[in-house]
């Protein structure tokens, strides 16, 4: 469905990734681990065109989107649940979820926000809140249940567990096995916390210095020395 | 020494006060030109000057001083409201847009000499006809100003637009100069007569038609504006650039379109601002851009920029403070006046009145 071939990306000088491929299939949970500055962030934003890959090809559903613009390349199909949320702190949460149908079929908003609303029921309380004065985890929630409102085949999200209790995590990633198994949904996953993550995934990719180092299936890697020790021993 | 100094004080001021005679006099002389207030707040201060003014007398003048300022505060509004906008979605102060306000005026008052060969008289469609034409042109001057001079620049270093604005400014003004010609231009006034009432006492307090016109028009646009951005999918995808842009695109909001739009849109009521100047003044020239772009700004600034009913309050606001300043005070200083709340807004409240600080909880 996704896939990454030699894609390179630059910051002005900084060469932030380095020739990655990675491949995601239809109906897969597939996640991405690694350190902090490893380049996470940065290729999940490269598969939306900002920035742009500077090198490789990025092919969705077998079309090149490595130049469309990021609007073109989610109305083909592609949401995102960013790094740090991102929801839009000075509207209510309905409008919030409204934005995240900005691609959708009118015809069809209510039907996708009951559906929200049945993963995230604390968003139903809390629609017509300002979602800047949602805590932490309510806002995480939005902003995958944002990302879920345009329908997309393929979801990027990016740490969803980041700072939240982990009660809430638990809540989240449980939502996110949910969608994948009952709707087939097809989910790319940037994550620290590689414990959950290897755990949910089917499979799995390592990430250090913009490289792809390791790759297997989320036991494999969850077996591994090398992963152990980089990312799970004395963590979680 | 002193008293030398003193008496250098004494001819300083009279010198200042001769400087800014004839600054306003003939550099903003369209908009000094520009009758109605101006000719009434003359008339004030003559008044005030021979202090004529008894009890009832006072309440009358205090009131068309009212009127006149909210006419102004009118115009000012709908001019500011493309200040803010702008301001709110990408964080540049578009200075072209008094010149955006001029071409609005100029705009008009062509379409009027036009209507007026073919024949049309009949004046209700003729200001339909006018007021379409203005916003229409002038929608297409404020999206080419955007297309051409700021949006190649997005992404640059902040001041490129703002700088490629100034640049702007200059050669719309120029430009209408030339294709126009520097003379002021006279238009018959189409909307005469009004109210006139409190004859009493030699003063007599007027609202005419044209005044009424213009706050009732104003308003009207003021709610439908609101209510655009508020309900609208297209006041949604506004409001999230504002927000955070590179969100914006996330959720596929097309963020070009969505900013040549609101560049459109302030354009259009910078339009309908310029119409009604040129009905209510029935002079315009190249510069008078110039002047309410600044005065203008100015409220968007006193409101709070970035803030849509404070762009309203704000010209309101700077409307009535102009009046009354001419009214009681100095017609001479009424643009300085004007000119010190920007000066203080920015130093003491530079977030302006209805405008907030960005504290968030993320």
């Amino acid at each position: 469905m996704l896939t990454i071939r030699g894609v390179s990306t630059s910051y002005g000088h900084i060469q932030a990734l380095h020739g990655v491929d990675i491949e995601v299939r239809k109906g897969e949970i597939v996640t991405l681990i690694g350190a902090n500055g490893a380049g996470k962030t940065t290729l999940l934003m490269t598969i939306c065109g900002n920035p742009r890959a500077t090198g490789g090809r990025i092919l969705f559903e077998d079309r090149d989107i490595s130049q469309a613009p990021t609007f073109e390349i989610v109305r083909m199909g592609i949401a995102q649940a960013p790094e740090g949320r991102r929801i839009f702190p000075r509207m209510t949460v309905l409008e919030n979820l409204q934005m995240g149908a900005t691609v959708a079929d009118p015809a069809h908003f209510d039907e996708d926000c009951t559906r929200v609303f049945k993963l995230f029921p604390i968003l139903d309380e809390r629609k017509a809140q300002r979602a800047g004065t949602l805590s932490g985890g309510e806002q995480q929630m939005l902003s995958i249940g944002r990302a879920l409102m345009s329908r997309p085949r393929l979801l990027l999200l990016d740490e969803p567990s980041l700072g939240l209790a982990p009660m809430i995590v638990k809540q989240i990633f449980s939502v996110i096995r949910d969608i994948n198994e009952r709707e087939g949904m097809t989910v790319f996953l940037v994550e620290q916390n590689a414990f959950h993550a290897l755990k949910l995934a089917h499979r799995g990719y390592v990430l250090a210095n913009g490289r792809v180092v390791l790759q297997g299936t989320g036991a494999e890697l969850l077996a591994n020395r090398e992963v152990r020790a980089a990312y799970l021993e004395g963590g979680h | 020494m002193r008293i030398g100094n003193k008496a250098s004080a004494g001819g300083g001021r009279w010198l200042l006060r001769a400087c800014l005679r004839c600054l306003l006099r003939d550099r903003f002389r369209g908009a000094e030109r520009s009758g109605n207030t101006t000719g009434l707040a003359q008339q004030a201060e003559d008044r005030s000057e021979a202090t004529v003014l008894g009890g009832v007398e006072a309440l009358e003048y205090f009131l068309q001083q009212l009127i006149n300022g909210v006419t102004l505060g009118a115009i000012y509004g709908l001019i500011a409201i493309g200040y803010t906008m702008v301001y709110g979605i990408i964080g540049m102060i578009n200075f072209a847009h008094g010149e955006v306000y001029m071409i609005g005026a100029f705009i008009s008052i062509i379409t009027f000499i036009v209507l007026g060969l073919i024949g049309v008289t009949f004046i209700p469609l003729a200001l339909m006809v006018v007021l379409l034409s203005a916003m229409v042109f002038t929608a297409a001057y404020g999206w080419t100003v955007e297309r051409v001079a700021y949006g190649p620049l997005r992404g640059s270093f902040r001041l490129a637009p703002l700088i490629s604005a100034i640049g702007m400014s200059l050669f719309l003004q120029n430009y209408v100069q030339l294709v126009q010609g520097a003379r002021v231009k006279p238009m018959q006034p189409v909307i005469t007569g009004g109210f006139e009432f409190f004859q009493g006492g030699g003063f007599t307090v007027r609202l005419s038609y044209i005044q009424i016109i213009i706050v009732l028009l104003t308003t009207a646009l003021m709610i439908g504006f609101t209510m655009l951005i508020q309900r609208t999918a297209l006041g949604r995808a506004q409001r999230a650039c504002e927000q955070d842009m590179g969100m914006a695109a996330l959720v596929g909001v097309d963020v070009n379109r969505t900013i040549s739009l609101t560049f459109v849109m302030g354009a259009m009521l910078a339009a309908v601002a310029g119409m009604m100047v040129t009905l209510y003044y029935g002079v315009i020239d190249f510069f008078i851009g110039f002047l309410a772009g600044v005065k203008a700004f100015t409220a968007a600034v006193l409101g709070g920029i970035g803030s849509l009913p404070g762009a309203m309050l704000g010209g309101l606001l700077i409307g009535l403070i102009e009046a009354f300043w001419s009214a009681y005070f100095s017609v001479e200083y009424k643009d300085v006046a004007v000119f010190v709340i920007l000066v203080l807004t920015l130093i003491f409240k530079p977030t302006g009145l209805l405008g907030k600080p960005d504290i968030e909880k993320v």
